[in-house]
């Protein structure tokens, strides 16, 4: 069998981790929770390199994004399901 | 998978345990390097780690200073030391420092002497030292007599979904047995540090890495910012790895501490620990040669080194052992990597398996085998500077 696509480490999280090279939009992915075994299937909204956070659930503008269950920063800009979140719309809350 | 409860270390005559027999030779300044390198290279099996400080320090600029230096010549993982300074007086300071510890030693100024003489005395004494230390035989040793620092580098996504729980996972393995391990990075722990103080053994010592962490954003961060800290924590290198926060990459920092370990005490950079086996959290910077020299300089003997971009780092006394869970460093870096771990991510291999995995790597490391980065002749070593020089 073909591993997953990406993962998401906590049960909370708003966003998981691409583990596959070269994802592009609109490609159909596999994720798995890291916490609770479950399979879920999202659509790539955005190309995404490995290593790069997708969106597993819509995030508005100003919301709290949740990695490992913990606070990582605030989204910037509304970021869809499937979307890339990164430095473009996502920011620190410390500096 | 069953696991080897003993390792054929080099017991030192202060009775830790070493996992290499280097006879190092050691500037005390900047302006001796070239002596020492030319000893060096004059005595086969011996090693200069030249570096660019030591001049016109003053307070706890030099104190560091001097820690570093007698720490590394105390380290384990050394047999005898040569030190050359450009002044008898900070030569011999070091020198005491390191006799303390029972290790052969001696020390040569070059004033009054010129570069010539000082490294024909010195190249007879490293001699003589190179070919002692040549006799010295690796006895059996207990696993938990080993020393083991961790920091991670060049950390992605993946560092903080595998490579970093990777070495938590080791971590949460022998603490119970009673290694002696150790974290530190303190800027990278910000986002994180509520989290951090929480995983103390006692609320003393939590408060203890508060007041450290503080003290660092205080002193450091808050009169030395410019707007932010975005593209140094986290680097651009993290950043291209998918790291988008501190935030987040302080968590994924935090793997490395595993789910179930406290730490014991909290160090000041390159304090040895002296409140008995466990994990201890030192006051470092995150910058892999800096953060590495110190830890070595506290005694630690083999470093663990999660990396998700491919950060190259070694050291030249204390072995660097290097995991990497992204695929793609695995591939296109693979000289620089000792354990892929990028089986995690694919659904091949548990965290429990990648530490047991781990485990094995540091057991043959300290028996003898030569990391990636001691066999590419990686020996970054970093003096960390408190502040400018008088």
């Amino acid at each position: 069998m073909s591993g997953p696509d990406f993962l998401i480490h906590g049960s909370e999280d708003s966003v998981g981790v691409v583990v596959v090279e070269s994802v592009a939009k609109g490609a159909v992915l596999s994720g798995l929770s890291m916490e609770t075994g479950a399979a879920l299937t999202i659509t790539a909204c955005d190309d995404i390199p490995l290593g790069h956070k997708i969106a597993v659930m819509p995030i508005s503008n100003g919301d709290t994004v949740l990695k490992y269950g913990h606070d990582i920063g605030k989204a910037i800009a509304d970021i869809p399901l499937g979307g890339h979140a990164h430095v473009q719309n996502v920011k620190t809350k410390r500096w | 998978m069953s696991m080897a409860k003993t390792f054929q270390g080099y017991r030192r005559e202060n009775g830790r345990v070493g996992v290499r027999n280097h006879v190092i030779i050691l500037p005390l300044d900047d302006l001796s390097n070239a002596a020492c390198e030319a000893v060096g290279n004059n005595i086969k099996g011996t090693m200069a780690i030249p570096h660019p400080y030591g001049r016109l320090q003053f307070g706890a600029d030099l104190d560091l200073h001097f820690a570093t230096l007698i720490g590394a010549g105390c380290n384990p993982n050394v047999a005898a030391v040569v030190v050359i300074g450009i002044e008898p007086k900070w030569t011999q300071r070091v020198v005491d420092g390191i006799a303390a510890s029972g290790k052969p030693v001696s020390g040569f100024a070059i004033e009054q002497h010129g570069d010539l003489d000082t490294i024909q005395r010195a190249s007879w004494a490293a001699k003589k030292f190179v070919q002692d230390a040549s006799e010295l035989q690796r006895e059996s040793c207990d696993l938990a007599e080993l020393w083991v620092s961790v920091k991670c580098g060049e950390s992605d996504t993946t560092s903080g979904l595998a490579s970093n729980p990777t070495v938590g996972n080791f971590i949460d393995k022998v603490d119970p047995m009673g290694m002696t391990t150790c974290f530190g990075e303190t800027s990278e722990i910000t986002g994180a540090e509520l989290v951090c103080q929480s995983r103390a053994a006692t609320p003393e010592v939590g408060e203890k890495f508060l007041r450290t962490w503080q003290a660092y954003m205080d002193e450091v961060i808050e009169p030395h910012k410019t707007s932010d800290l975005s593209e140094s924590q986290p680097t651009a290198g993290n950043i291209e790895g998918g790291l988008t926060t501190i935030e987040e990459k302080a968590f994924g920092n935090l793997e490395k501490i595993g789910k179930k370990t406290s730490y014991i005490d909290v160090l000041a950079p390159a304090e040895a620990p002296t409140k008995g086996p466990g994990l201890y959290f030192m006051d470092t910077s995150s910058a892999a040669a800096e953060c590495v020299t110190l830890q070595m300089a506290a005694g630690f003997v083999v470093h663990l080194f999660p990396t998700g971009q491919g950060n190259v780092i070694g050291n030249p006394i204390e072995p660097v052992i290097k995991l990497s869970a992204n695929p793609r460093t695995c591939r296109t870096m693979s000289e620089h990597v000792d354990l892929d771990c990028s089986g995690i991510l694919r659904g091949e291999m548990t965290l429990d398996e990648a530490g047991d995995a781990l485990l094995d790597m540091t057991v043959r490391t300290v028996n003898g085998r030569l990391t990636a980065a001691e066999s590419l002749g990686h020996r970054e070593f970093v003096l960390t500077k408190l502040y400018r020089s008088a």
